[in-house]
């Protein structure tokens, strides 16, 4: 089966539909897909549900689909730098759902693994507790929280085989396998497509079963807070 | 009383060797700067890696290699990477001994509240929640009064919680306070602060 296509465009191509439920990978700006984003834009698919840890700055990563009112919800743990964000939210015209960070990577994470739910400490005695079924475990108190089964997972990896095996780079590693795992559809973004063959098998991040379309692009990889040290 | 960099060297202390810490933003970020000689830690950052290492170099920076609070890091001989999942697998299963982290407020129980002012522009709790409920330890450091001089630690929280009951010590600029039953417990004065001084900045019940 060819997994590999030219373009963001066309990897998209039939998946995309208006209400439509998206996992992202990406922390931050780091490891985010910024191709398929964009192409996501271009195709302008409205009422989005987005889970992702942030939601980019006002102009890179989701913002970018926030300025053209494409999003409906999102699930995250932090959405700090987002100035576009805050004012769609304050008026109203944005739903957001906060998640722990552990609870959402692990939300993604179950649902790929086919474990529709599970029970953590994390938030227990906190408004992210309300309303969720609280249970007893060896004395201490737990609460289920659900998993999160995308309609379409987009990621970014640093290579990928013909296959889809799939090798991330240092941090931009962060939520993209848990994103990739949970989505009915797996399209990843990479810098690099490599022959297959030429990954070793012993060091494959993310196997490509996981992986259903590859596209390789060029990548801004824009940072989010550029800091350093005096030289010696 | 102690500055910042005092109340973070006075955290480092906390620290022992061979422990996994993650530190918090702010002052807690300035503990690495204080790490005892002798003693060899190993930072994680919750995005995914044990064994962070300084700000690069100017002209070094990789935008691959971040840390929690987004800002440009390096890695070391040491450094291994995960996915988010993981990196908060190792946090929630008590793989991380201590996490010190800065506050809001604190009560006489050990609540936390440290991510929410109601009213106020909403950012999100990251991965604080999963760290005070996961994490073998929690050391707090923040100032022991707000900048209205209204003291942080209480008997109850007023602001959302973070955590309920997961506070062990609290660092301030007066001193070191235990959650103990029944209350708090000064363990320590700040340099030229008395223990009477530390009573009347705190609300919370002292137990000794």
């Amino acid at each position: 089966m060819q997994k590999v296509y030219n373009t963001a465009e066309e990897a998209l191509d039939g998946l995309l539909f208006d209400g439509m439920f998206i996992a992202a990978g990406g922390f931050g700006l780091c490891g985010i897909p910024e191709l398929l984003l964009e192409a996501i834009k271009n195709a302008g698919t409205k009422d989005l549900t987005f889970a992702s840890n942030n939601a980019g700055v006002d102009d890179f990563g989701i913002g970018i689909l926030l300025q053209s009112r494409q999003v409906k919800k999102m699930i995250s743990s932090y959405v700090g730098e987002n100035a576009e964000f805050m004012r769609q939210y304050l008026a109203g015209e944005l739903e957001l759902e906060f998640n722990p960070q552990g609870t959402l990577a692990e939300r993604m994470r179950a649902a790929g693994c086919g474990i529709p739910g599970f029970y953590t400490k994390t938030g227990v005695g906190t408004v992210i507790a309300d309303g969720k079924e609280h249970k007893n475990f060896n004395g201490e108190t737990y609460i289920l929280e659900e998993s999160l089964f995308a309609d379409l997972s987009i990621v970014k990896a640093w290579k990928a085989d013909e296959t889809g095996n799939l090798i991330f780079r240092k941090t931009a590693r962060n939520f993209n396998p848990p994103a990739a795992m949970c989505g009915k559809v797996c399209v990843v973004e990479v810098e690099e497509i490599v022959p297959t063959g030429s990954l070793d098998p012993d060091l494959i991040h993310l196997p490509g079963i996981y992986v259903h379309k590859i596209i390789q692009g060029k990548h801004e990889k824009r940072i989010e807070q550029r800091t350093t040290r005096a030289a010696a | 009383m102690w500055d910042r960099n005092q109340m973070a060297a006075r955290a480092a202390m906390e620290l022992e060797d061979g422990m996994y810490v993650n530190l918090g933003i702010g002052i807690p970020t300035l503990v690495s700067n204080y790490i005892p000689e002798g003693i060899s830690v190993t930072l994680q950052s919750e995005n995914g890696m044990l064994g962070m290492g300084p700000f690069p170099f100017e002209g070094e920076e990789d935008p691959d290699l971040i840390n929690a609070g987004k800002q440009t890091i390096t890695e070391l001989p040491q450094t291994a990477y995960f996915d988010s999942a993981t990196s908060f697998g190792m946090i929630r299963g008590g793989k991380i001994a201590m996490a010190i982290l800065g506050a809001m407020e604190v009560a006489e129980n050990g609540d936390l509240a440290n991510w929410m002012i109601p009213g106020k522009l909403v950012k999100g709790m990251g991965g604080a929640m999963d760290l005070v409920s996961g994490v073998g330890r929690v050391v707090v450091v923040m100032d022991h009064t707000n900048k209205h001089g209204d003291s942080k630690v209480l008997k109850e929280c007023t602001l959302p919680l973070t955590g309920k009951g997961v506070v062990n010590r609290i660092i301030t600029n007066l001193g070191v306070l235990d959650v103990v039953p029944g209350g708090l417990e000064i363990i320590e004065c700040a340099t030229g602060v008395s223990e009477e001084e530390i009573r009347s900045a705190t609300i919370a019940k002292i137990v000794n």
